[in-house]
């Protein structure tokens, strides 16, 4: 996922220090700062689009849109997964999906897209 | 979107020479990750299939209510967005409170976690003034379908956060009190993937539940 070979989670690395896997890298303060300001700045975004109706159609592929891109700017920056080895993300992305599967399945089960 | 830093591994020394764990007592599996961490990323992925099927339960039921007590009658879409809001500044403090322990900053790390605790214990209280005013309107646990899985599902949520802020003063105390004996820097960061987790799931709570109207 960052495209350094160091953080692959290949078997070529599997042997080196632990240091050099566990979240040595990351953002500075200031970075993590201009996260929050962009995840605050979407809910703001988030809650006007609930209150507008000339968003017509688009308004809950918007709202998703929004609410998929906080979930990861959380998960990949402030979770470290962006930086971190890739094992970490296969075991919380194995999980997250298997869910996201499963209850799409349920709700599906449920006519719950019927409309 | 911002810059990135190289941190020394200072808190977490020279690492191991062998796969077993290092001088500070911190475990590495054979692949020379940290087992915590990798106990810790495991058990985030199992309580994604948990809140899976709270959300999925809540969507499938939300229309299932008496015509004056459903979420359009309810909801105080102002209130939960500042709730929103404080707990989504907490992720930022506990991140803050990350990069402090991992320079080694006690007195940061201690600060930064006690804000942390202090919004989460915010984001608490108002969900307890918003359980009471559905209360008050009406809306109990056994009253319809619709208020069994709204307040199963943030119920679950609140229970988390409350766990959370348990951890971060616990924390507190013991670095205070100096009883980490492993690797003080990745116990906070453990702490921390919990609380962001907290973070995430309110992320789809809040659009899902509160913002898609029924």
């Amino acid at each position: 996922m960052t495209g350094d070979p160091a953080h692959d989670g290949t078997a070529a690395d599997t042997h080196a220090s632990p240091a050099s896997h566990d979240s040595s890298h990351g953002l500075t303060d200031m970075g993590y700062v201009q996260v929050a300001v962009a995840l605050a700045i979407i809910t703001g975004l988030e809650v006007w689009a609930s209150y507008t109706d000339w968003l017509g159609p688009a308004f809950l592929p918007i709202l998703l849109v929004l609410m998929i891109v906080k979930f990861f700017s959380v998960v990949l920056f402030f979770m470290h997964l962006r930086f971190d080895s890739k094992i970490f993300s296969a075991l919380f992305y194995a999980g997250l999906f298997l869910a996201v599967g499963v209850y799409i399945v349920a709700l599906f089960t449920f006519h719950f897209f019927d409309g | 979107m911002a810059d990135v830093a190289v941190h020394e591994p200072t808190v977490h020394g020279d690492g191991p020479d062998d796969a077993h764990g290092d001088a500070h007592g911190t475990h590495y599996s054979s692949t020379g990750l940290s087992n915590n961490k990798l106990g810790m990323w495991l058990f985030l992925g199992s309580e994604c299939l948990l809140f899976g099927g709270l959300i999925s339960t809540y969507m499938l039921y939300r229309g299932r209510h008496s015509q004056n007590l459903g979420p359009d009658q309810l909801w105080d879409i102002p209130f939960t967005s500042s709730s929103s809001f404080v707990l989504l500044m907490s992720s930022l403090t506990m991140v803050l409170a990350v990069s402090a322990a991992k320079r080694g900053d006690d007195r940061n790390t201690k600060l930064w976690l006690s804000i942390t605790a202090l919004l989460g214990s915010l984001f608490v209280a108002g969900q307890v003034y918003e359980f009471t005013t559905f209360y008050r309107e009406g809306l109990g646990y056994t009253t319809s379908l619709f208020s069994s899985s709204f307040y199963t599902l943030t119920g679950f949520h609140g229970v988390h956060v409350s766990v959370g802020i348990i951890m971060l003063m616990a924390l507190v105390g013991m670095i205070t009190k100096d009883r980490i004996h492993g690797d003080k820097a990745e116990v906070v960061e453990l702490i921390g993937l919990y609380w962001h987790f907290v973070d995430i799931v309110w992320i789809l709570i809040f659009t899902l539940v509160y913002l898609i109207p029924a």
